[in-house]
């Protein structure tokens, strides 16, 4: 494999860890609250409002339903807005970030269903505030199936950067495309797709390490996506 | 110490029809006293305990803790108010993901108390538990008695004057039951907790229970000292609950038999009786069937039989089926009554 080769994986390599990381990032930040408010919003949540519940969860579904590859080319005036360009890696990031906030949001919501509902009503009884609750109870409590559900938006969110390169992201799932396919490169082919899954066998088996580590429960953890 | 005044509580489902969980109950509950509700499943203990510190809200009626009207306090007072009421749970309710020590120290943690004090708080409680070995391991890693006593100590935490206890034994073995039973006592004796304590299970009552409420169907339909409860019990629910319905104790070919025997169908020359004898304390000692035997030429038959103790005292009850002329029963009915022994005649309940 000649230098320009490698040079071209690595820096792909770099492009998916840039997207996949950013938009896992920021979408932890605005999915884990979400999926908090889905969560105690709901009918049996600490602060029922169903008004809100239902739109919020049309909102997710709505996004979460889009494919994502037109999700990509849907919002390519809002991503023009945020990154001043509409192509690019950090232009992918956008779309990638807003695929990736209410996939978390269902997951955190999952995660936190799971919490016993004796528990919370053991902290009312101790006179918890609803804060308190949502800090000092369900989020510790759901913590291992917060990782877990982190985990899994990784692994989603690598397929997801392959198709980035539609508007010029770059990364593997590029290179696999734009030399692999279309220059019949087939070892270059294998090579991103070998790369792809070494790197999500590690995301995923140190992701299962964490939760092993903050869960202190007998069972397995379920998520469900 | 507690008051219930009328208080109802209705669940109303999707559907027209709606569940009457608690009808128009009252109740005192008295400072430094363990208190039983007793009940079966679906009768409305929980429901009714969870109005004492309004984790369910009555729909009418008054609830007054140590003095304060619940039902009138804001969302802060009643935070306050509830850091007074102390509460353990059939399954415990405790954080998989702290440790023993940081599950007693979570109340604490709630009400802001600095870290230094809270280790200290923590470190007597796990004494008072007995669970100083424990202190760092997951509930996970615990036994069900375990668990309940650091659902224990972290309910008294706070410094609690009441505790409520919500079927705290159900999960437990027998023996794990008596230990948990003889912590409440303890604390109950020792911190002057005023205990209100939910189970279906009459032993439980029996074992460390001054008063009792019975329960059925959302009512309170008896009310009033262990022993009185179970020396006279009125309606067919507490029957059923200590396990003296004769009918349900007997097989029905006996039944039959007695039956018969009652209804004076057997040929003989006086109708039998079917009577129900309690004993408390000191009666239970004395040969007092062998003396109305003596004295009066009864004949009977033992039918069913238990001895018990209840709040302490030896209680015991005697089911005979008695064949006597009409004079001979007056007088060992007398003589029973003399000595305090509680007759109840059951002729008419098979
Ligand atoms: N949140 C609820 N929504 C609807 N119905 C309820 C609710 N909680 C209780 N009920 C109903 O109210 C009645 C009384 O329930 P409660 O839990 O108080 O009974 P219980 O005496 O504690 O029974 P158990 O011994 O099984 O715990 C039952 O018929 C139950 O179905
Ligand atoms: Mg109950």
């Amino acid at each position: 494999m000649s230098s320009e080769l490698l040079n071209l994986f690595f820096t792909s390599f770099l492009e998916t860890l840039v997207m996949v990381g950013i938009s896992s990032g920021v979408g932890a930040l605005m999915g884990i609250p979400l999926g908090v408010m889905l969560n105690i919003t709901d009918e049996h949540g600490i602060l029922p409002h169903p008004v809100f519940n239902r739109v919020m969860g049309l909102l997710v579904n709505a996004v979460r339903s889009t494919p994502f590859i037109i999700l990509l080319v849907a919002v390519i005036p809002f991503t023009r807005f945020i990154t001043g360009t509409s192509i690019g890696t950090g232009a992918a990031v956008v779309p990638l970030t807003i695929a990736a906030t209410p996939f978390i949001a269902r997951l955190v919501e999952s995660a936190l269903r799971e919490v016993d509902t004796g528990l919370i009503e053991a902290a009312q009884a101790m006179g918890a505030t609803d804060g308190q609750i949502i800090r000092k109870i369900l989020l510790p409590e759901a913590f291992p199936g917060i990782i877990a559900g982190l985990t899994i938006t990784v692994v989603s969110l690598v397929g997801y950067s392959a198709m980035a390169g539609a508007i010029g992201g770059g990364g593997l799932g590029d290179l696999g495309i734009r030399y692999g396919y279309q220059r019949f490169l087939p070892e270059v082919m294998a090579a991103v797709v070998l790369i792809l899954i070494a790197f999500v066998q590690i995301v995923q088996s140190l992701g299962d390490r964490l939760v092993r580590h903050v869960s202190h429960r007998g069972r397995i953890l379920q998520v469900k996506t | 110490m507690i008051k219930l005044r009328h208080v109802s509580k209705a669940f109303h489902s999707t559907s027209a029809s709606s569940v009457h969980a608690v009808c128009d109950v009252s109740l005192t509950v008295s400072a430094g006293e363990i208190f039983g509700i007793i009940g079966r499943s679906g009768a409305g203990k929980s429901t009714l305990v969870r109005t004492i510190n309004r984790l369910s809200l009555p729909d009418s009626g008054e609830v007054i803790v140590d003095g304060r009207d619940l039902l009138k306090l804001d969302t802060r007072e009643l935070l306050a108010a509830r850091r007074e009421i102390g509460m353990i749970f059939q399954h415990f309710n405790l954080m998989s993901s702290r440790t023993v020590f940081d599950n007693i120290a979570l109340p604490l943690e709630l009400i802001g108390i600095p870290r230094k004090e809270i280790n200290e708080a923590v470190n007597k409680l796990l004494a008072l538990v007995g669970l100083i070995p424990e202190a760092h391991r997951y509930p996970q890693q615990l036994s069900g008695g375990q668990k309940q006593r650091v659902g224990i100590a972290r309910a008294l935490a706070s410094k609690p004057k009441v505790l409520l206890c919500d079927e705290a034994t159900s999960a437990l073995d027998p023996e794990t039951t008596r230990s948990i039973l003889d912590l409440l006592k303890r604390i109950n004796r020792e911190l002057g907790l005023t205990i209100v304590l939910i189970t279906h299970q009459m032993h439980v009552v029996k074992q460390i229970c001054d008063r009792v409420a019975v329960m059925d169907a959302g009512q309170v339909v008896e009310c009033g000292s262990v022993l009185s409860v179970f020396r006279s019990p009125q309606s067919n629910v507490t029957r059923s609950l200590i396990g003296d319905v004769i009918s349900s104790e007997l097989p029905e070919s006996v039944l039959q038999r007695v039956r018969r025997r009652i209804d004076g169908r057997d040929g003989d020359e006086h109708p039998d009786h079917l009577f129900r004898l309690s004993f408390v304390g000191n009666e239970v000692d004395r040969p007092l069937l062998s003396e109305a035997v003596k004295r009066f030429g009864i004949d009977f038959n033992i039918l069913h039989g238990q001895i018990d103790e209840v709040q302490g005292q030896a209680f015991a009850s005697l089911t005979l089926l008695v064949n006597a002329s009409k004079e001979s029963l007056d007088g060992a009915l007398a003589l029973f009554k003399e000595h305090d022994v509680t007759v109840e005649e059951l002729s008419h309940v098979l």
